[in-house]
């Protein structure tokens, strides 16, 4: 680091950026730091990785089929998603950006409408009633700001309640980002923000997307809590979560939790990823992936073997082929159905456009 | 009943709407203490405290942003940008999101969000703090667009504002702040939203105007068989008013002192020849603003629709 000015001077605020993980590469977990997770619950996140990995290689071959329209894969970012979707009480608010469909999925999303949404029917972002989710939110890190008003929300009337939003590395360098960052930390919210660093936002990396050393670091400059967790450790993701929202919902204030994983796929189905990333820095990462972990640890502690992972696997494409058929034998939207959210009541001009759709035969 | 002022009667209206309802809060820069730049907001952070009046960090996208958020979660926040030259920082989150959410949704969030800015000319402050860009928010589906020429009208197309289950963009001539008194109830009442109103009645043409030019249009009308319109709500506007209007008097001049091209006078001159062109006996004329940017104080009487330019119109119509 180079100084501006030389004269002696005197620290007035030092700061740490740290790094959790719990589950190394080889499957082996420090006993220490392991969250409460009995055998069940370590079953069923393998079960929710697994499910997750078969939707989204599901919505890939159904691009390819012409049968959905353009997805962005969650490929090797399973255990962020999951992990910390699995950390939940089921009371908080989720606001999400666009790549998590793993998220959806552990919180008991319906896959049918994950399926029909992908294909254009906008029906499927209709999020049944119960679940807190926000719809899927495509331009980057502007659901920031909105998280940050769910948790004013909260506090104006007096619900214990905290409020999680997901974003990107790409979202760290936009305006809503630092704005609502910066508002999170003044009226200290109970907000808990998963940023997925997948190292790649389309072409960028996050080496020039940031001159910081990491991400986790920004939350210290706007007065809270940052911290890198290993991404494709589950156990790592879901400890930091569920800290998170502990202190949140003590009052303690938001925290930012910096996820460090790695996008596997291209960015979407129309992305090209090998115009910009090496073939040797993706297999690099495929030795850290976060079902081999998982596995290597279950194995070691009598929790897996073949047959239960066959089993798991067919459950799994069971659930996936059935919300395949269930989302293509939906009947089609009605095209005035564009028209009938718009507003709670529609204009007399729309009330022209409407009824003019409705007797237009479409052939 | 009160003599009131604009800023009187909108102050009135938050004061009301919040001893009602403990679910609208206020947010902006200088909205609590200070009590907004205009002191519309004056003495309402000690009335409701710092958690219902909130002053937020300088950042125009993230007030609307966390009043979107306070909006689906189930409050009614009525945010202030402190002038409109300031909002387009918000525009992202207005258009992107306030505008889509119970549509994106398919009606499980709505938003019923009020962002109430300052707007227009004639005050000598600094650039950007004299904007009309009203059009931009009509092009904007899923947002009502509100424009009070009034501190009667102030008051009650406010609190329908806030009752609204959708978001409403409010602008408040800053020209008609502390320059017209009226008698102002005290208690509710509530002016509809996309409804106009005939200010003066008369045969030969139409004057349709909105917000501070509206005072313009009816100094202008004297002396001429004219009916001067008031839109008051901007998006969605008042065919029903307006084209009947039109159908008695057939003709029709547009006030307004945003920009000539894709002004909101556009829209209405599209709709009429649409709708009603079989009733006109001229051409539909248009006194704006030039395509400019808004000039400083020392230019803005040349910028600024003058009684003298309505009044070239309605005679060059009246030819017809």
């Amino acid at each position: 680091m180079c100084y501006l000015i030389t004269m002696p001077r005197e620290p007035i605020a030092t700061f740490n950026v740290e790094r959790l993980r719990i589950l190394d590469e080889a499957g082996n977990a420090d006993d220490a730091l392991m969250p409460s997770l009995g055998e069940a619950d370590i079953r069923r996140l393998y079960e929710l990785l697994i499910l997750s990995r078969t939707f989204d290689k599901r919505a890939i071959s159904l691009q390819r089929e012409g049968r959905i329209g353009t997805y962005p894969s969650m490929l090797g970012q399973e255990a962020s998603q999951v992990g910390s979707a699995y950390a939940l009480a089921g009371t908080e608010w989720i606001f999400p950006s666009f790549r998590e469909m793993g998220m959806f999925i552990t919180l008991g999303y319906p896959i049918h409408l994950l399926f029909q949404y992908w294909a254009g029917d906008e029906r499927g972002l209709r999020i049944p009633d119960g679940l807190n989710i926000f719809p899927v939110c495509v331009s980057v890190g502007t659901q920031i700001p909105h998280a940050v008003g769910a948790a004013m929300g909260a506090r104006i009337r007096r619900d214990n309640r905290a409020v999680v939003c997901y974003f990107g590395d790409g979202g760290t360098s936009k305006g809503d980002f630092h704005e609502g960052f910066n508002l999170a930390g003044v009226f200290r919210l109970s907000l808990v923000f998963i940023c997925q660093n997948n190292q790649w936002a389309i072409s960028l990396p996050t080496g020039q997307q940031t001159a910081a050393a990491t991400l986790a670091q920004k939350a210290l400059a706007y007065g809270f809590e940052g911290v890198q967790v290993d991404g494709n450790d589950v156990f790592a993701v879901y400890r930091a979560v569920r800290d998170a929202l502990v202190k949140a919902e003590n009052g303690n204030g938001p925290t930012f939790i910096e996820c460090f994983t790695y996008r596997m796929a291209n960015h979407t189905t129309a992305d090209d990823a090998g115009r910009y990333r090496s073939a040797e820095e993706v297999e690099a990462w495929r030795g850290k992936d976060p079902i081999l972990r998982l596995e290597r640890f279950m194995s070691k502690k009598g929790l897996w073997n073949e047959s239960y992972a066959k089993e798991t696997a067919a459950k799994a494409l069971d659930a996936v082929d059935e919300a395949v058929h269930q989302a293509e034998n939906a009947p089609g939207p009605a095209p005035e159905e564009m028209l009938d959210y718009v507003t709670a009541s529609l204009s007399p001009r729309q009330k022209r456009q409407r009824d003019e759709m409705m007797q237009t035969e479409w052939t | 009943m009160a003599q009131l002022n604009m800023v009187q009667a909108i102050n009135l209206a938050l004061r009301e709407e919040m001893e009602l309802n403990p679910d609208v809060v206020l947010l902006g820069e200088d909205v609590g203490t200070d009590g907004g730049v205009f002191r519309v907001s004056e003495g309402l952070q000690g009335l409701f405290g710092a958690a219902r009046v909130i002053d937020t960090p300088l950042a125009e996208s993230a007030i609307v942003g966390t009043a979107i958020g306070m909006a689906i979660y189930g409050l009614r926040p009525v945010a202030e940008i402190q002038f409109m030259g300031f909002i387009y920082p918000a525009f992202d989150q207005i258009f992107s999101h306030a505008a889509r959410i119970r549509s994106r949704s398919r009606g499980r969030y709505s938003c019923p969000l009020v962002i109430r800015t300052p707007y227009g000319c004639g005050i000598k402050a600094p650039e950007f703090h004299e904007e009309s860009s009203e059009a931009f928010f009509c092009h904007m589906p899923g947002i009502k667009v509100v424009v009070p020429s009034g501190p009667y009208n102030a008051k009650g197309l406010l609190l329908s504002a806030i009752r609204d289950p959708d978001p409403v963009i409010f602008l408040e001539p800053t020209r008609l702040y502390r320059l017209i008194r009226e008698e102002v109830p005290d208690g509710e009442y509530l002016l509809p939203l996309g409804r106009a109103r005939v200010v003066r009645e008369g045969n030969s043409v139409t004057v349709m105007a909105w917000g501070s030019m509206l005072h313009r249009a009816m100094e202008a009308a004297e002396g001429y068989d004219a009916e001067v319109v008031d839109l008051m709500t901007l998006s969605p506007f008042d065919e029903e008013t307006l084209f009947a209007s039109v159908r008695k008097t057939g003709r029709v001049v547009i006030v307004h002192e945003a920009p000539h091209t894709g002004g909101f006078g556009a829209e209405l001159a599209a709709a009429i020849a649409e709708m009603e062109i079989l009733s006109l006996r001229g051409p539909i004329l248009r006194v704006t603003g030039p395509d400019a940017p808004v000039p400083l104080a020392k230019l803005v009487d040349h910028y600024l629709p003058s009684v003298e330019r309505i009044r070239k119109a309605l005679d060059e119509l009246m030819k017809y």
